[in-house]
């Protein structure tokens, strides 16, 4: 029946969120947030890691924003040491995802009060928090700094 | 220590971060790791029960440690039990651990969808948010079959919270992507439209991002969303910059919101709705006004907004391509931004105007920023930047411009970045070919570019100068004398040498005549270069001296000196040793006319596909070129051949299955050498499909100069292929390299109804992906518009009906475009739509059928044939055709066993048109004589059927 001929061919077609992963690393490398929208074993992941690194790091302040990578585009912006990076779609909206990696820097910094590399580190399982807030399954959740700031706030006063 | 002095923290987990920060040495981290993991351990097991505290706190410590890129082994089970806390911060740990941590364990796996149901259940927003939230971080199909049907209602539900909302909206995306299968929307589908519509401008955004996919999938069911989304859009985009408060940006209202609205549009073709559709070319007029407003902050974050909503909106102009209006004025908005401070904006609206300048309306307008983009390419300092522009300028390439674009591209090729050298090299040697208006200017520009890139001039690339030389005599000559003086340059390429010692062996005569390039300073100056090159190229040479011995007798002992020298004839690479002793004794012992024989000027190349588009295509993908070079060009090569002659390019389709008729093999054997069909079952792989480029078509018949958004016209075996679905409604309807399209159909009496499965074969998204049916006024035909990304790899499919109104010849033609690597590909076909298909079966006696058959033979009412049993005459494959033919197969109806005979009634919606059939098998002669009977007299359906006839 065509019914089943639609569900068999919707479970094989291939589906991947458009934000495929969310990076933040500082100029060593060193990771301070992976957080994947997307399914990869863990080479592979220290493999993307190292990757991004590698291609980000050599950009000057001259540069675009945003890099291909692999059958992607990393969309990045540079604050002090850390580099915060997002996978997207080469389809995707270069200016929308930059001004929402800003959008959730300014709200890590009203969050940790002028946040600084330190605070992701010892609070990291409040980072995720914050992106899960901010950013969902692959997708942008909520953009109101101050509807987040208000919900996280809230979540803080609870034991 | 922040987290420390806020004193929310766990103090164990912050010293034991600050330990780990301060070990000196690798070594030092994992003696302390390992430290901890033994503590962890022994507590985990120690016979005290932990308290909630301590056990999230060596949860948070195991996560840290698993984050740091250490494996961990254990304390899975008490980040289970931490999600049945009732307190938050145990409860987040616990979940975060999963997320991070947690595969399809499957023991696991019940218990985590325990206390995520009744975290769910539990009406406690906070709860409910990290339930979700481990959902849609997770996204197993376990997931998805124990909590699909919860999260529409929640989503939906009057009483849960907006938070709640959003994350349920999300939850169910991931899920639906995960599992669509799991996911049935059906009864909410109206209520989650609904949701863009929402006061709480979160829950709009979120909901949007599901709205989104759910429509790309299923646009009928969605579409009441178009005219929702424009009224929401309409509303931000006149708002004032305070209106929306908490989701204005930067003086910005809504951007991430618009966007995605805009890009929810782009789901759809434009509105028909008239009012809708002047709202929203209203809100695409006050976007493109606005980029030219002075701004209200001198802030990047505030322009980059408001851009980020122009190019979206530019975007969905593009996709519309029906607004010549608005698709200039996104030109001219480009045009500013190319020569913008902004690098990124420079970047984007490069990217941006190489998708207009495929437009009919807005191909112009690009073109007139040439010198601009010109400039970027040399100027510009990010490569990525260059990459852009050498894009643009190829597409915006056309003949009036070609020789202005090529000339930059090979100036910009001495200095151009390593990376992008070999793309350049090929669009350049593209370009060249397809846009020569004289061949001298083509064999100027590829030697030029062998001169300035030789290393990334691919084989494919001299290959073809040189079949293009050999293929045309009136550039022969000039070839000649400019490779000749080409290698004159004391350090030539060696691709150089290539083209030199190949083109000189074949046409050297042609300039021999001036003393200054007589025979012997030719050989002398090939052979200058003869010590310096690899093997593969001294072979090449070789085999040019041999050919001079034939142009030249004069050179005769020269070269037979060369070829009897150690360094030749005792060479110790073989080939080229087996090469100086055969053509040593060749020149010795052959007579002149042997000699002559043997070594005659290379025959022109056989037409086919240019092997540099060849190359793109394998590098980029066939994106990456234009479509045009190959449309329509595969017909000499394809149709070629056999007895046909120009039948199969007549444009009558009927005329076409006749001539195809007498060769071309019918449905379910395999196809032929060259055929584009290749059977769902068939070993043939997509190599058989490589399309053919003819050099006709490179001076002449001037292609298109810009790769038309319109319709391409149906590819020429388009033919076919209708009569290769005769008999059968499932299959592989086309094959590319890019893409495959298979189809299931079914019909029940005037109706028929196609699945057309769309196979992206690449590893590339097609974007913009667009089918339109184009429907003959006799039939009528709906069809679901697809999402317009098809992922790499990915099938997606889509369903077309059709109603047959009343008879008709035309078949529907389908038509496919998108983008591949920036490039229109543009397909046509025809869909195997005909009238047999609605066909009903009827059975007769034997009695009825003769006396119809004597009533109806009036030479309007019958159509005729007598045709080759191309199948043979096997019982059963005659049965199975004619039952695929949809009649009724009468048995011990007609007195002569041999003979076939069927019945069947043509349901269109005007009338019902009963058909009675004949086939009488005459072994002696492998034919048929097949008569086909009407209950019709007009010529039309008896037309019609006699095509029929021919594939059976």
């Amino acid at each position: 029946s065509p019914g089943t001929v639609l569900e068999t061919h919707c479970t094989r077609r291939q589906n991947i969120s458009h934000i495929r992963f969310i990076l933040i690393q500082n100029r060593a490398g060193k990771t301070r947030l992976a957080k994947w929208y997307m399914q990869f074993d863990d080479d592979e992941k220290q493999k993307l890691i190292e990757e991004v690194h590698a291609v980000v790091t050599v950009r000057d302040a001259k540069h675009t924003n945003f890099v291909e990578f692999r059958n992607f585009k990393i969309i990045y912006r540079r604050y002090a040491g850390l580099y915060f990076c997002i996978c997207v779609d080469v389809t995707d909206n270069n200016l929308a995802y930059l001004e929402g990696i800003h959008n959730f820097v300014e709200v890590l910094n009203e969050y940790f009060h002028n946040v600084c590399e330190l605070d992701l580190v010892f609070n990291f399982y409040k980072v995720y928090t914050v992106v899960d807030e901010m950013f969902l399954a692959g997708e942008i959740r909520e953009t109101s700094q101050t509807k987040v700031l208000k919900q996280l706030l809230m979540l803080q006063s609870l034991e | 220590m922040p987290a420390v002095s806020k004193g929310d923290g766990m103090r164990g987990l912050a010293v034991f971060i600050s330990d780990i920060r301060n070990c000196k040495s690798k070594e030092a981290e994992i003696k302390r790791i390992n430290k901890e993991l033994a503590n962890i351990r022994s507590k985990f097991k120690g016979d005290k029960a932990l308290d909630g505290y301590s056990k999230k706190k060596y949860v948070c410590k195991l996560l840290f440690i698993f984050l740091l890129g250490h494996d961990i082994d254990f304390g899975h089970m008490e980040a289970v039990n931490l999600l049945s806390s009732n307190k938050y911060t145990e409860k987040q740990i616990g979940y975060l651990f999963i997320s991070v941590l947690v595969n399809s364990n499957s023991e696991l796996i019940r218990l985590i969808n325990n206390a995520i149901k009744n975290d769910l259940s539990s009406r406690n927003p906070t709860f409910m948010c990290l339930a979700l939230h481990c959902i849609a971080n997770v996204g197993s199909r376990e997931m998805a079959e124990a909590f699909a049907g919860e999260i529409p209602r929640i989503l939906v539900a009057g009483d849960t919270m907006d938070s709640v909302k959003q994350s349920a909206a999300l939850c169910l995306l991931r899920l639906y992507k995960a599992s669509p299968d799991l996911v049935l929307m059906g009864e909410w589908t109206s209520r989650v439209v609904h949701l863009l519509n929402d006061q709480h401008m979160g829950v709009v955004t979120a909901a949007i991002s599901l709205i989104t996919c759910l429509s790309s999938k299923n646009p009928d069911e969605f579409k009441t969303c178009v005219s929702l989304a424009v009224s929401r859009l309409s509303r931000i985009v006149s708002s004032a910059s305070t209106d929306l408060q908490d989701y204005t940006y930067y003086f910005v209202p809504a951007p991430w919101l618009s966007c995605k609205l805009l890009r929810l549009l782009q789901c759809y073709p434009p509105p028909e709705d008239g009012a809708v559709k002047g709202r929203l070319v209203e809100c695409l007029e006050t976007i493109l006004n606005k980029a030219q407003e002075p701004p209200k902050s001198k802030k990047v974050q505030h322009s980059n907004a408001k851009n980020a909503i122009l190019f979206e909106a530019i975007s969905l102009i593009i996709h519309y391509d029906s607004e010549p209006n608005l698709l200039v004025r996104a030109c001219n908005q480009l045009g500013q931004f190319l020569q913008h401070r902004e690098t990124n904006l420079r970047y984007l609206a490069l990217e941006s105007m190489c998708t207009l300048a495929s437009s009919e309306f807005s191909h112009e307008a690009v073109k007139t920023h040439i010198e601009t983009v010109i400039n970027a390419l040399k100027t510009e300092r990010d490569v990525s930047v260059r990459q852009r522009a050498a894009d643009l300028l190829y597409a915006m390439c056309d003949r009036s411009n070609a020789k202005q674009i090529v000339a930059e591209m090979l100036s910009y090729l001495e200095t151009a970045d390593y990376s992008i050298r070999e793309e350049m090299v090929l669009k350049v040697a593209i370009l060249a070919e397809k846009y020569a208006v004289d061949y001298s200017w083509y064999v100027d520009t590829i030697l030029n570019l062998i001169r300035i890139a030789g290393d990334y001039v691919s084989e494919e690339v001299w290959y073809r100068v040189i079949q293009i030389v050999i293929n045309r005599d009136d550039v022969q000559g000039y070839a000649a004398k400019t490779v000749f003086e080409a290698l004159q340059a004391p350090a030539c390429h060696e691709n150089m040498v290539k083209v030199g010692g190949y083109i000189l062996g074949e046409f050297g005569n042609l300039i021999a005549g001036d003393p200054r390039s007589s025979p012997l300073v030719q050989f002398n100056l090939l052979h200058s270069k003869f010590h310096l090159c690899s093997v593969p190229t001294r072979a090449l040479l070789l085999s040019a001296y041999i050919k001079f011995i034939n142009l030249f007798p004069e050179t005769k002992a020269t070269i037979q000196e060369v070829l009897r020298s150690d360094s030749q004839i005792r060479n110790s690479d073989v080939e080229l040793q087996q090469r100086a002793v055969e053509y040593l004794k060749l020149s010795s012992i052959a007579s002149t006319d042997v000699l002559a024989t043997v070594l005659e000027e290379m025959p022109p190349f056989p037409e086919r596909e240019s092997s540099i588009l060849a190359k793109l295509k394998k590098k980029k993908g066939p994106g990456a070129v234009s479509v045009e070079l190959e449309d329509g060009k595969e017909r000499g090569e394809l149709n070629g051949g056999g007895d046909r002659g120009g039948d199969a390019s007549t444009p009558s389709p009927s005329a076409d299955l006749l001539g195809l008729r007498s060769t071309a093999p019918v449905s379910g054997t395999t196809p032929s050498a060259g055929s584009l069909l290749v059977d769902v079952f068939s070993e043939a792989g997509p190599s058989a499909t490589s399309a053919g480029v003819n050099d006709d078509g490179f001076l002449s018949s001037a292609p298109p100069t810009v790769a038309s958004e319109d319709p391409a016209p149906p590819l020429p075996e388009s033919d076919e292929l209708l009569n290769k679905f005769v008999c059968k409604n499932n299959g592989v309807l086309f094959e590319n390299q890019l893409l495959q399209i298979g189809i299931k159909s079914e019909y029940r009496q005037n109706l028929g109804r196609m699945y057309l499965f769309y196979g992206n074969k690449t590893s590339v998204q097609f974007v913009s992906f667009n089918t339109t049916v184009s429907c003959p006024g006799e039939l009528q035909s709906h069809i679901l518009q697809l999402e317009p990304l098809v992922e790499g790899g990915a099938q997606v499919q889509q369903v077309i009906n059709i109603e047959c109104l009343t008879d008709f010849i035309d078949a529907p033609l389908l038509n496919i475009k998108f983008r591949y690597g920036g490039a229109l590909q543009n397909i046509s076909l025809k869909l195997p739509v005909t009238i047999n298909k609605f066909f009903q079966p009827t059975e007769m006696a034997a009695a009825d059928f003769f006396q119809r058959w004597k009533q109806l033979s009036q030479p309007q009412q019958e159509a005729q044939k007598i045709f080759k049993a191309s199948h043979g005459m096997d019982t059963e494959v005659l049965k199975a055709k004619l039952l695929g033919l949809g009649t009724a197969l009468l048995e011990n109806v007609d007195p002569n066993p041999e003979n076939y005979v069927c019945a069947g009634v043509i349901q269109t919606k005007a009338q019902q048109v009963g058909c009675l059939l004949r086939l009488e098998p005459n072994a002696q002669a492998q034919v048929h004589t097949h008569k086909c009977i009407l209950l019709d007299s007009r010529l039309i359906m008896c037309h019609q059927c006699k095509s029929i006839l021919n594939s059976c």
